[in-house]
C-alpha cells in the first residue's frame, strides 16, 4: 500500500463541502501561468514525507499536451522503459493543483512483467498545472518527471456532453487487447467503463445542487490468476475512467477487471486476451 | 431592461434608418421577390461598439450576423447570428448574443421597425453566445422558449459561461449580462402563433448540443438552425457526432427554402450551407473510427484526424482538437 491512501481517504471524509468550496475558490481564479509554485512542496510532503525524488531521469516520461483541447478529459501517457520495468513498484500521478491532487496510483504485480511499461488514461485538470508521475522502485527510490498542462475547468465541466447519457448504463465496461505496443512478450490492452466520476464540483441539473463526490475508487486488473496492477483512482481521473496498460503475455492471456466505486458498486468484466 | 438605463442614457439612443447595404441587397435578391423590401430594412447603431445591423432575409425576418471569433474586446460578444420574426401581433426573437449589451442592441433594432411585443425569445441551443443577451428581453409577457434539456444544461454551465467569459471581455463590456432560464420547454413539435405567422419548433436529439432547437416559419419557410450550421467557422462538437449527423440527414429530406446558421451569412440555402458541415463530421468520424480501429490513443488521435479540412474553416486551431477529443471519447464505445 502506497502513503498516497490515506491524503485519499483523507479528502473523501472532508467530502463534498470541501470540494465545492475548492470549486468556489477555483471558479474565480482567473487562470495564469503558474508562477514559482508553492503546491508542490507541501504535497510531497505528505505524499512522500523526507524522501529523496530523482527528477527527470528516465525512468518515468509522462506526456501531456502543453495546452489541452478539453479540460475534463486531457489524453495521459506514462511510460517507465524495459530497462526499469523489472523494477517498477509503483506510479502516481499527481495534478498538482486539482481540489484532490493525486489522480490515481498504480501498483504493479508480476502479471505486469520486465517489460516497457505503459499506461495511458485521461484526467480533468481545473486549473493551469503541473503534472507529475512519480514512479517509485523497488529499492524504493523516487523518480519523477513533470509537465505543465494550460487546462481550466475541468473538474467543474458537467458530465458528458449529454447529460441523459452520463448515468445510463453506469457500470457498462469495455475491456479489448490492442494491436499496438506489442511485442512477443508484451501485450497492451484497454479497459473502459461507464460511469460519472461525479467529482463533487459538478452542478446537478435540475435541482440546482452540487452531486457529491461519486467516482470509481479502485481496479484491479489481472492476467489468469496474476495481477497486471491495482489502481486507486479519484475524482481528477475522467468520466467513463478509460485506462490502456502494457502486460506481460503468458500463456493464459485471460484478463480479468474488477473495478469498485464509492458507494461500493462493483464492476467487473474478462476477456481472452491474444496471443499466448 | 433595467440594464439599459444604465447603458445607454436616454440621449445615447439615436436610431436612424439606414439605406439598404449591398449585402442586404445581394442576400435578399437572390432569396426573395422585390417585395421583401416593403418594409424598409433598418439598422441599429451605437457607440459601444457592438452595433447591430439586421438584413431583412425575408418579408419579415431579420438576421444579424456577428463576427467569426471566441469572446474578445475586439467583438465585444457579438459573435453569432440572432435575429428575429415580425408577426401581426408579435414578435419572436432568435438567439440574443452574447451580453446583455448584445441584446439590447437586438431589443433596439426591433424597435427602430416595429412597436408590436417581443412574446419570444427563442434559443437555438445553451451555448453563450446565443443566449448570453436574454436579459434584455426580460419583461412582462415575454416568454423564453427552448427545447426542454435546455434549463440544466445551461443551469450546469452557468458559473463557468459567466465567469469566463466575463474575464475575456471585460466587466464593462458584460455588464448586466446574467443566465435567463427558457419559461417554456419544448419536448416535442410544438407551434407559436405571431399573428399571420406560424413559427415551427423542433426540439432534437442529442447533436450539436443536447438541447438543439430548431424555428421554422409557415409564412416564408426560412429555418433557423443554430448551430445545427456552422458556415466558414468551424463546427464545434459539444453533443454527438453521430445524432449530429443524423439529424443533418433528417433534415436534408425536406430542407427549408433558406436557413439561417449559427454562424455564417444571414441566410443560406440549404445545400451549400449543410454539404461541408456533413462532410467535416463525416472527416472526424472516419479518422477517428479508423484511429480507434488501429489502436490509437486520443492524443494521437487529436493531431491527425481530418486535417484534410484545416484549409476549409476559419477558427481551426481553436475548436478541431477538442471536436476530434468528444468524438473518439464517444465513438470508442461503438
Amino acid at each position: 500500500m502506497s502513503r498516497s491512501i490515506p491524503t485519499m481517504n483523507t479528502l473523501k471524509r472532508i467530502g463534498a463541502a470541501a470540494l465545492v468550496a475548492g470549486l468556489m475558490a477555483v471558479a474565480n481564479a482567473v487562470p495564469s501561468v503558474a508562477d514559482e509554485d508553492d503546491l508542490w512542496p507541501g504535497l510531497r510532503k505528505e505524499l512522500y514525507g523526507a524522501k529523496p525524488i530523482l527528477e527527470a531521469d528516465g525512468a518515468v516520461t509522462l506526456d501531456a499536451p502543453y495546452r489541452a483541447d478539453d479540460a475534463a478529459v486531457v489524453p495521459i501517457t506514462l511510460r517507465i522503459p524495459a530497462s526499469i520495468g523489472a523494477r517498477a513498484k509503483s506510479l502516481s500521478l499527481i495534478i498538482e493543483k486539482n481540489p484532490m491532487p493525486l489522480a490515481a496510483t498504480f501498483t504493479f504485480g508480476p502479471a505486469a512483467g520486465n517489460g516497457e511499461h505503459v499506461i495511458s488514461t485521461r484526467v480533468r485538470i481545473d486549473m493551469y498545472s503541473n503534472v507529475r508521475a512519480v514512479l517509485e522502485t523497488d529499492d524504493g527510490a523516487l523518480h519523477m518527471d513533470t509537465k505543465f498542462v494550460k487546462a481550466a475547468g475541468g473538474c467543474s465541466a458537467p458530465a458528458l456532453k449529454d447529460a441523459a447519457e452520463a448515468l445510463a448504463g453506469l457500470g457498462k465496461m469495455k475491456l479489448r487487447t490492442l494491436e499496438t505496443n506489442q511485442t512477443p512478450l508484451t501485450q497492451e490492452a484497454q479497459v473502459m467503463i461507464r460511469h460519472p466520476n461525479y467529482s463533487g464540483m459538478q452542478m446537478n441539473q435540475v435541482t440546482g445542487l452540487y452531486i457529491p463526490a461519486k467516482y470509481v475508487e479502485s481496479m484491479e486488473v489481472r492476467r489468469g490468476d496474476e495481477i497486471v496492477f491495482t489502481m486507486t483512482g479519484g475524482i481528477s481521473l475522467s468520466e467513463n475512467p478509460n485506462i490502456r496498460f502494457t502486460y506481460a503475455a503468458a500463456g493464459d492471456n485471460t484478463l480479468s477487471v474488477v473495478a469498485k466505486d464509492t458507494d461500493g458498486k462493483t464492476f467487473t468484466t474478462r476477456q481472452a486476451g491474444s496471443g499466448s | 431592461m433595467i440594464a439599459s438605463k444604465s447603458l445607454y442614457p436616454a440621449s445615447d439612443v439615436s436610431l436612424r434608418t439606414l439605406p439598404i447595404s449591398r449585402q442586404q441587397f445581394l442576400v435578399g435578391a437572390a432569396a426573395m421577390a422585390a417585395a421583401a423590401f416593403a418594409g424598409a430594412p433598418a439598422a441599429a447603431t451605437s457607440a459601444q461598439g457592438t452595433d447591430i445591423h439586421p438584413v431583412e432575409i425575408a418579408p419579415g425576418v431579420f438576421v444579424a450576423t456577428g463576427a467569426h471569433g471566441v469572446y474578445a474586446p475586439a467583438n465585444g460578444g457579438d459573435i453569432s447570428n440572432k435575429g428575429f420574426i415580425i408577426g401581426d401581433t408579435a414578435v419572436a426573437v432568435v438567439d440574443t448574443g452574447g451580453t446583455a449589451r448584445v441584446g439590447l442592441e437586438l431589443l433596439r433594432a426591433i424597435r427602430a421597425l416595429t412597436d408590436r411585443p417581443v412574446g419570444y425569445v427563442i434559443n437555438t441551443h445553451m451555448h453563450p453566445d446565443h443566449v448570453l443577451g436574454n436579459a434584455a428581453f426580460r419583461g412582462e409577457g415575454v416568454q423564453f422558449v427552448g427545447h426542454h434539456k435546455l434549463a440544466a444544461a445551461l443551469s450546469a454551465r452557468a458559473e463557468r459561461y459567466l465567469s469566463y467569459n466575463r474575464d475575456a471581455l471585460g466587466a464593462e463590456a458584460f455588464e448586466s449580462t446574467e443566465i435567463v432560464l427558457p419559461t417554456q420547454p419544448i419536448e416535442t413539435v410544438t407551434t407559436i402563433d405571431l399573428g399571420g405567422r406560424q413559427l415551427r419548433l423542433e426540439p432534437h436529439r442529442t447533436a450539436h448540443t443536447d438541447n438543439d432547437l430548431t424555428i421554422r416559419d409557415s409564412k416564408t419557410d426560412v429555418a433557423f438552425l443554430g448551430d445545427l450550421i456552422f458556415a466558414g467557422h468551424v463546427p464545434t462538437l459539444d453533443g454527438s457526432i453521430r445524432g449530429w449527423l443524423t439529424v443533418l440527414g433528417e433534415m436534408g429530406a425536406k430542407p427549408a427554402r433558406k436557413i439561417v446558421p449559427g454562424h455564417g451569412p444571414a441566410a443560406m440555402d440549404w445545400q451549400p450551407a449543410a454539404t461541408p458541415v456533413i462532410r467535416y463530421l463525416d472527416a472526424v468520424a472516419s479518422d477517428v473510427r479508423q484511429a480507434i480501429k488501429a489502436g490509437r490513443t486520443m492524443r494521437e488521435t487529436i493531431a491527425t484526424a481530418a486535417q484534410s479540412e484545416r484549409g476549409a474553416w476559419e477558427l481551426f486551431d481553436e475548436f478541431h482538437g477538442r471536436n476530434v477529443s468528444a468524438a473518439f471519447a464517444e465513438l470508442e464505445w461503438e
